[in-house]
């Protein structure tokens, strides 16, 4: 089908006067970079700070262009840098985040997308209870849940561990994943269902032939909202492990308690930017889908 | 044999009852009709035969065997659904062979029955395309070719052609009709529109709150309707009701409209010996049989008839027949007249009823006479 622009759902040339549309955007770009710069200005400090010599910061301050640039600092950071009593660097830590940040992110989407599925395509008695239940989860502050899940994690024997902090984020997650699939697919014609268990399909085959190829956007916002959200928890995280078990958003934050001589601002900036670049490159290449993913169905 | 058997089918959900003890029949290569409004329970009943929705009470045989219990895939039927429900991300080919790798069909006879519907069904261009990429009348090809390639005991069809355009509706429905002559498949055709339902059916169920009013041939239905809401219902312009009476007129009897001038309309000898003086009836004409009582048309066929005078309204033109809202002893009537013939507006002139095709109803039950 030929995709020729036909018709145009709004038309700012008919919006009044060709003055008073200058005049608009004139302030709305005015503002936006007004924001822009205020979002993007804590990035730049701590990205050139990474770069300076500590006497150079000590001397001008946090908040200046950088007089000479070495890359020294961000080796330092990686590998040798001295956090909580280690010299590892946050290499350590950064992979102890990947362990757990996948495999939780992987298993909580797999879970969230064939609960979604069993709840907007197979009803049965009490399902909206069973939903409710679910995305209760979403609701609970995480403080409330640190008690019991102490209780679970010390009877199966997985305090301090990184598959503990997998368990742990990947039933928290579920509750998110079920609700965003199961609202995606509330608007997958039920049709479909109807035709394909005509066609002699089951359960399982009506999921993997016609519900999976149909879930990519929701898979991407899935997986986006639970690496993100998983790679910068704190809170269970810091509870639950300690020393070299630790992820990194924990670790970090053992820069400002440790309060021994002087602070390498230059490698804690760099160990910051290695801590903070996963989630971002995630929403680099995904965010596009992920607006989209977020508000399909939102909108008929 | 028959293919299709409803025995004293009931559905309700909670304490609404949608389906009031249905039986239905049909034999086998027979294409059955389900006709009513919106509401009257006959896409429920669809997928009831279909296995989507349990029954209340009552049986559903297949080919004689009961089949209440059995899962959709167990039943051998295929379907074609309003919305053509074609899976999106499938290719045509995809679409069509599903329901055979479901049912574990070898690569090769796929294939084969693949080609040959497509070939019936004139789609062979499309097999590698996606339905995002169809227009609305080859998407409906392709459902029935996902149909088709099953070669089921029983084709479903609810309301297929509902989302086409005027132009194409009309096409697809001599094109369902040519099909279901060729297969000779038992079909079972759920619509709204009495015009699908006269054309393809060999015969017509017709159901109005989840009650069947009547299970006959198209024919039959048209001309002895069992009561005012089947007369109402089927055919367009819509049947006229007149309250009238039935006055004894020697041997026979003949029929008053109340609020006219009195004129007796003889009804034909011999039948009607139910009807008492002075009953208090529905006399139902169809808007065809009027004609100008210059046409003599009654008296050509030899038919003893009497003109009523007729006040014209309005008139609507189709351009093959004309439509004329008229008043006939104060109360409304439709008349269709051929073009050249048609009085002008604020007259009024003579027509002729054809009284060999009328139906009378009685005044309580409704009931055909």
């Amino acid at each position: 089908m030929a995709d020729a622009t036909t018709h145009q759902e709004f038309d700012p040339l008919a919006t009044g006067s060709r003055s008073k549309q200058r005049r608009s955007r004139a302030i709305v770009y005015t503002l936006l970079v007004v924001f822009a710069l205020i979002y993007i200005s804590p990035l730049l400090i701590i990205l050139t700070n990474a770069f300076r010599p500590l006497e150079e910061i000590v001397r001008e301050g946090f908040i200046s262009m950088p007089n000479s640039m070495s890359f020294g600092y961000w080796v330092e950071a990686w590998s040798t840098f001295c956090i909580g009593g280690t010299c590892e660097g946050v290499s350590r830590y950064f992979s102890n985040t990947l362990l757990m940040t996948v495999p939780a992110t992987i298993l909580s989407t797999a879970f969230g997308v064939v609960n979604g599925y069993a709840l907007s395509k197979w009803r049965f008695k009490g399902d909206m209870w069973v939903f409710g239940l679910i995305t209760l989860g979403v609701f609970l502050p995480a403080q409330m849940t640190l008690l019991p899940w102490a209780f679970v994690l010390g009877k199966l024997g997985l305090s301090n561990s990184i598959a503990g902090l997998v368990l742990v984020h990947t039933v928290q997650g579920i509750s998110f994943t079920t609700l965003f699939c199961r609202n995606y697919f509330v608007s997958v014609p039920d049709d479909l269902i109807k035709a394909a268990r005509i066609d002699g399909a089951g359960f399982w085959r009506i999921f993997r032939r016609i519900m999976l190829p149909l879930s990519p956007p929701i898979l991407i916002v899935c997986v986006i909202w639970q690496f993100t959200g998983i790679w910068n928890e704190f809170l269970f995280g810091t509870v639950f492990t300690s020393g070299a078990n630790q992820p990194i958003t924990s670790a970090i934050v053992a820069f400002s308690g440790s309060g021994t001589g002087e602070r390498h601002y230059n490698v804690e900036a760099a160990s910051v930017i290695f801590a903070a670049l996963p989630p971002l490159f995630i929403y680099v290449i995904g965010g596009k889908y992920f607006v989209r993913g977020l508000t399909s169905g939102a909108v008929k | 044999m028959s293919s299709l058997q409803i025995k004293n089918l009931r559905k309700s959900y909670g304490a609404v009852e949608v389906l009031k003890d249905i039986n239905l029949e049909a034999e086998s290569g027979e294409f059955v009709a389900l006709v009513g409004p919106s509401g009257c329970g006959k896409s429920t009943l669809l997928s009831i035969i279909a296995g989507l929705e349990s029954v209340t009470s009552g049986e559903v045989l297949i080919e004689d065997h009961v089949v209440n219990d059995a899962a959709p895939k167990d039943r051998d039927i295929a379907m074609v659904f309003q919305s053509y429900a074609l899976y999106p991300t499938m290719t045509v080919r995809q679409n069509m062979t599903f329901g055979m790798e479901c049912r574990n069909i070898d690569k090769a006879t796929q294939d084969e029955t693949v080609k040959r519907v497509a070939t019936l069904l004139q789609i062979e261009p499309l097999l590698n395309r996606k339905p995002g990429q169809l227009s609305g009348g080859q998407r409906q090809r392709v459902a029935m070719g996902r149909a088709l390639v099953r070669d089921p005991k029983l084709f479903l069809f609810d309301e297929p052609l509902s989302n086409l355009d005027a132009k194409l509706r009309v096409e697809m429905r001599s094109e369902i009709k040519k099909l279901h002559q060729t297969v000779g498949r038992t079909t079972v055709y759920v619509t709204h529109d009495q015009i699908e339902a006269m054309t393809l059916a060999t015969r017509i169920a017709v159901m109005y709150q989840g009650v069947l009013q009547q299970y006959d041939t198209p024919k039959t239905i048209y001309e002895k309707p069992a009561n005012t809401f089947v007369a109402g219902f089927m055919g367009s312009p819509n049947m006229n009701f007149f309250k009238a009476k039935a006055v004894k007129n020697g041997d026979g009897f003949s029929v008053v409209i109340e609020g006219g001038e009195g004129t007796p309309l003889p009804l034909p000898a011999d039948r009607y010996d139910t009807l008492t003086d002075g009953q208090s009836i529905i006399f139902g004409v169809r808007p065809e049989h009027f004609s100008p009582a210059s046409d003599n048309r009654a008296e050509r066929k030899g038919i003893a008839s009497v003109a009523v005078p007729v006040r014209v309204d309005m008139d609507e033109p189709t351009g093959s027949e004309t439509v004329l809202l008229t008043t006939i002893a104060g109360q409304n009537a439709t008349i269709v007249c051929e073009p050249d013939a048609a009085p002008a507006i604020g007259d009024t002139v003579d027509f002729e009823i054809d009284m060999t095709k009328i139906s009378l109803f009685d005044r309580k039950s409704e009931l055909r006479l």
